[in-house]
């Protein structure tokens, strides 16, 4: 686990609604926060490193771009094969996240979860029909999971002023 | 809530477009970040700024800045299912929405039929509030913790 300090809180803090749109986001973002651009740039530096900082990056509304079919897929895979065959899955262009977690028998017996975005259900289909492909043997079953309804969408937030 | 959700209707030119996919990238730490991008799209930094602020106002973008990995702050995360019996599925949703620590939930077609994701300071919390939820609402939570992930990143074709 990393420690955070206190600087590098003030800068997550103040940057989880966004990066200033601006030429030089990170020159505003040191006069906000007290501090330099260099030190600023710096820190961010080391906070990629330490993999609290994944990317500068935009995220787009799938729905607005006309991906509007989203499911969970779910599959039961040979815990001695999964690591392997979940890299391969997560490097598919159509998966944005991919996880292993826990199974919950009896009531839940998939270990590797994909989440697969399409523009129709039928393109979802397809997508998970490859997956299935490549997993082959290792998986014993799978199901799929689509989001009926958002019923809470919010940031995900720090606490302000915790440790 | 739907509201916030709904993207509004613009235009979309081939710069937009261009934008939307190479945003995904991620963009480089340094003093001027937009500089590559904007000389690839042969327009100024100014406008590049400008495109990302409408598209974002239109929500053709959710977000644009730094994505934390907040399990990597020191935080939890996990996520989280239940299965609703259909006529208690509104005051269930209002149960377990109003825990500031659910941050996503979603209705999916399963017996399983919500899915959230719990994001709290530490795992100890994580329990408590699962423990918390199944107490107001006399159902069983399931905890499905990240063991790993198998991360490459995700671009949508604009």
């Amino acid at each position: 686990m990393t420690r955070i300090d206190a600087f590098d809180r003030k800068l997550i803090e103040a940057t989880q609604a966004g990066l200033p749109l601006v030429p030089s986001p990170f020159a505003v973002l040191a006069e906000e926060v007290g501090s330099t651009e260099e030190h600023v740039l710096s820190r961010f530096k080391a906070l990629q490193m330490q993999g609290v900082l994944r990317r500068i990056a935009a995220a787009p509304n799938h729905y607005a771009l006309g991906m509007s079919a989203n499911g969970m897929t779910v599959w039961d895979v040979d815990d001695d094969q999964v690591s392997q065959l979940g890299a391969k899955i997560g490097a598919l262009s159509f998966v944005t996240h991919c996880y292993l977690r826990p199974r919950a028998r009896p009531a839940w017996p998939y270990n590797l979860f994909a989440m697969v975005h399409g523009a129709t259900r039928d393109e979802v289909e397809s997508k998970r029909a490859e997956i299935s492909v490549l997993l082959g043997d290792a998986c014993r079953a799978s199901d799929i999971l689509y989001s009926t309804r958002i019923l809470k969408k919010t940031g995900l937030r720090i606490s302000t002023g915790g440790s | 809530m739907a509201n916030k959700l709904k993207a509004e209707h613009i235009e979309l030119d081939e710069i937009d477009r261009h934008l939307i996919n190479r945003l995904q990238d991620g963009l480089p730490l340094v003093s001027t970040p937009f500089e590559t991008i904007a000389a690839e799209l042969g327009v100024t930094q100014k406008d590049v700024c400008d495109r990302i602020e409408r598209l974002l106002a239109a929500r053709i973008l959710t977000r644009f800045g730094p994505f934390y990995d907040a399990a990597a702050m020191g935080g939890a995360f996990c996520l989280c299912a239940m299965a609703v019996p259909e006529q208690s599925f509104e005051r269930v949703t209002e149960i377990v929405n109003s825990h500031i620590e659910v941050a996503h939930n979603y209705a999916r077609d399963h017996v399983l039929n919500m899915w959230f994701v719990m994001a709290t300071e530490s795992a100890e919390q994580i329990e408590a509030v699962a423990r918390k939820i199944e107490s107001e609402t006399g159902l069983s939570v399931l905890l499905f913790p990240k063991l790993e992930e198998y991360f490459v990143g995700f671009r949508v074709a604009a």
